[in-house]
């Protein structure tokens, strides 16, 4: 279907109906039990979780297939977004013309830097668009703040002109009319979920998104980026040019941060310099490895995994801890509490960071292939019990 | 004139002198042996002639074109493929995906943004593809990561990677070394194939004598980055000042 094979079809189609039951899935909580806090499903975080899959899908376009390591990513995250807002005060609150320049201007940004930046590789790269992506938000931040805003943000005012807002449009940002912040509340017994417009735009792009990733993925182009990071020498003894297959695969997923960056403007049409900082840059190569670099799904795996501990993990505060705890002893209760203080709450990055460290020595293809050896468990298993010489041959077999 | 015409090329290493005077003329479809003792420069000249090194001084032709200041992408493309001492291949990827990339870069060049085609599709890639890993008998191993060959596979894959671009000039620097008997023979066995086609020049590198007599047309004989004597093998053989710089120590 598509073009794709079948593998990569239900791989689609999972991906598709997560995103479209995601307000269901991330709620498997009655909103008043004590549990509730562990649901995921309200629009902003919902938002963040499509459109930092988003923007991790498109990292791993240049870091895992091709293995140049950027550090400077949220620099065309940050110009996407400064995009999109720039349109909403100039043209009006539509978000298509808000994206469509977001992904415009994140290329050419990635095509300015990566041009630049490609010269070298491994750890000069790293340092150059690391370099590139701090200057950005040097000057977004100071400099150049008649565009910029600088530590403000920059943000739409009635006095902006909005040459095309009909009167009628709403005063926020929509897609046709349809508010991006329209939500639609739906109670079923204790639960409740919210169905929200903002969302769903960010989840059909991310499709789109992951679409086009896996078309890549499969042609002859990202074959190439695979070539290029097993022996680039090869590749040129072999008559291909290395660097515009790098550059293309740098701006190509410059374009995938501006679109992330725009679309976070379309959801909130707001844009600041601290979204080009370095730890911005950080997260999404955290996000990637997390999840499984070079690998399809991992990328968005991994961006959900960490947004979900930095906005549930860091609500754990000892409140709640004493709650959970309070069935026990006093002594006992507060040993634990102060046990795990330090893990939950604002030391939500220590949790992360342990777990980073787990996966990177014990997974090094991240949740991917952590998912990958629990189904050949189970499947093994399952052989073993059905009995026979046969399963027990496949067992024997190396795990490879 | 041959198709490959090296002359007066220096190359020093610092104080070392790599090269030093080599002339050489490659007839064009001939198989032409280069030996010599180890560090006798060799290598260095393969390098010289694909854009890896730069000589100091003297000029490369090609087919009639100077290949110096050349980038390696633009050589392999005017039609000259190298396989390496040490075999270089896509390790992470699988033998069918080593001899497709060859093959598109014949096809379409040293790049093209072919991002949204799927390379199943691409069915006279997968075609010729599957013909080049017939011919050196590595089709069951088609899937396997080619990292996980063994030393004679690598090499052989790499000289399927090469013999699927076609080119004018194929260069192989010890081809057989780190190969089992069989593995050898084979080789050999489908060099002389190729060979007898007649539509391919080949320069070789290599220490096994037998594969050297069996194959070249011509010979010359390198020792400390000087070329000795040129001449057929027969003559090679018989050589006085060969038998003393080369032959007489290896025997
Ligand atoms: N990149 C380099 N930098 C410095 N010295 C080099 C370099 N490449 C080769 N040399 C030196 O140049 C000399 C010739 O090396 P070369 O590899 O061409 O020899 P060779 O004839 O191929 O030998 P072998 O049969 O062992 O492969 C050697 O002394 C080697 O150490
Ligand atoms: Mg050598």
């Amino acid at each position: 279907m598509l073009g794709l094979n079948t593998k990569d079809t239900w791989l689609l189609v999972i991906v598709a109906l997560m995103t479209l039951f995601a307000p269901f899935l991330l709620n498997p909580f009655p909103a008043n039990s004590s549990l509730a806090q562990f649901n995921a499903g309200y629009p902003d975080l919902m938002q963040r979780f499509v459109i930092f899959g988003i923007f991790a899908i498109g990292f791993n376009i240049l870091f895992g297939l091709t293995g140049y390591l950027s550090f400077g990513h949220a620099a065309f995250l940050g110009v996407g977004s400064y995009a999109a807002v720039w349109m909403f005060k100039l043209l009006g609150y539509n978000v298509v013309p808000a994206i469509i320049l977001s992904v415009i201007v994140g290329a050419v940004f990635a095509l300015l830097i990566g041009f630049i930046s490609l010269r070298r590789s491994g750890i000069y790269f790293s340092i150059l668009t690391l370099a590139f992506a701090q200057m950005s938000f040097a000057l977004a931040y100071s400099v150049l703040t008649p565009i910029t805003n600088g530590e403000t943000g920059l943000q739409v005012y009635t006095s902006d002109p909005q040459y095309f807002q009909r009167s009628g449009a709403p005063d926020i940002p929509h897609f046709f009319g349809l508010e991006m912040r329209a939500t639609e509340t739906l109670r079923m017994g204790g639960w409740s979920f919210d169905i929200n417009a903002g969302y769903y735009l960010c989840a059909a792009v991310l499709l789109v998104a992951f679409y086009m990733a896996i078309r890549l993925f499969r042609s002859p182009f990202g074959m190439m980026l695979r070539a290029v990071k097993s022996n680039q020498q090869r590749l040129n003894y072999t008559g291909l040019n290395a660097r515009p297959y790098t550059l293309a695969a740098f701006v190509i997923s410059g374009m995938y941060a501006g679109l992330a960056g725009g679309l976070m403007a379309s959801m909130d049409p707001l844009a600041g310099a601290e979204r080009m900082q370095w730890t911005a840059s950080g997260e999404v190569v955290l996000m990637t490895i997390l999840g499984g670099a070079g690998t399809l799904i991992g990328p968005v795996l991994g961006a959900g995994f960490i947004k979900y501990f930095e906005n549930i993990f860091s609500k754990i505060n000892d409140g709640v801890l004493h709650g959970w705890f309070g069935f026990l002893p006093d002594g006992i209760e507060n040993v634990l509490v102060t046990v795990v203080h330090p893990f939950v709450g604002k030391g939500w990055h220590l949790t992360l960071g342990l777990l980073f460290m787990l996966v990177v020595i014990f997974l090094p293809g991240g949740l991917v292939e952590g998912g990958q050896r629990i189904g050949k468990y189970v499947f093994r298993r399952r052989g073993r019990k059905a009995g026979g010489a046969e399963a027990e041959a496949a067992r024997k077999q190396p795990a490879e | 004139m041959g198709i490959l015409e090296v002359k007066n090329v220096n190359k020093n290493f610092g104080g070392l002198k790599a090269l030093s005077e080599v002339n050489l003329s490659v007839k064009e479809n001939s198989v032409h042996a280069i030996i010599g003792p180890n560090g006798a420069g060799k290598s260095t000249l393969l390098n010289c002639l694909i854009g890896k090194l730069i000589p100091d001084t003297g000029s490369v032709m090609f087919d009639g074109q100077s290949v110096l200041g050349r980038k390696p992408h633009e050589i392999n493309q005017m039609g000259i493929s190298r396989v390496f001492q040490t075999p270089e291949i896509f390790g992470d990827l699988t033998v069918f995906e080593n001899v497709m990339i060859p093959i598109f870069a014949k096809r379409d060049g040293s790049f093209r943004m072919h991002a949204f085609e799927s390379v199943a599709h691409e069915r006279d890639i997968v075609e010729e593809a599957e013909a080049v890993l017939a011919d050196v008998n590595m089709l069951e191993k088609r899937d396997l990561h080619a990292a996980s060959l063994s030393r004679g596979d690598k090499r052989r894959l790499e000289m399927a990677m090469c013999l699927s671009q076609k080119p004018k000039l194929l260069l192989l620097d010890e081809p057989t070394a780190g190969m089992a008997r069989a593995d050898t023979n084979n080789t050999i066995d489908l060099l002389n194939q190729i060979k007898a086609k007649r539509d391919i020049t080949m320069c070789i590198i290599e220490h096994d004598m037998h594969v050297v007599f069996s194959l070249a047309d011509r010979i010359t004989v390198l020792a400390q980055g000087t070329p000795l004597v040129e001449d057929t093998p027969d003559k090679i053989k018989g050589h006085p000042k060969v038998q003393e710089a080369y032959l007489g120590e290896a025997a």
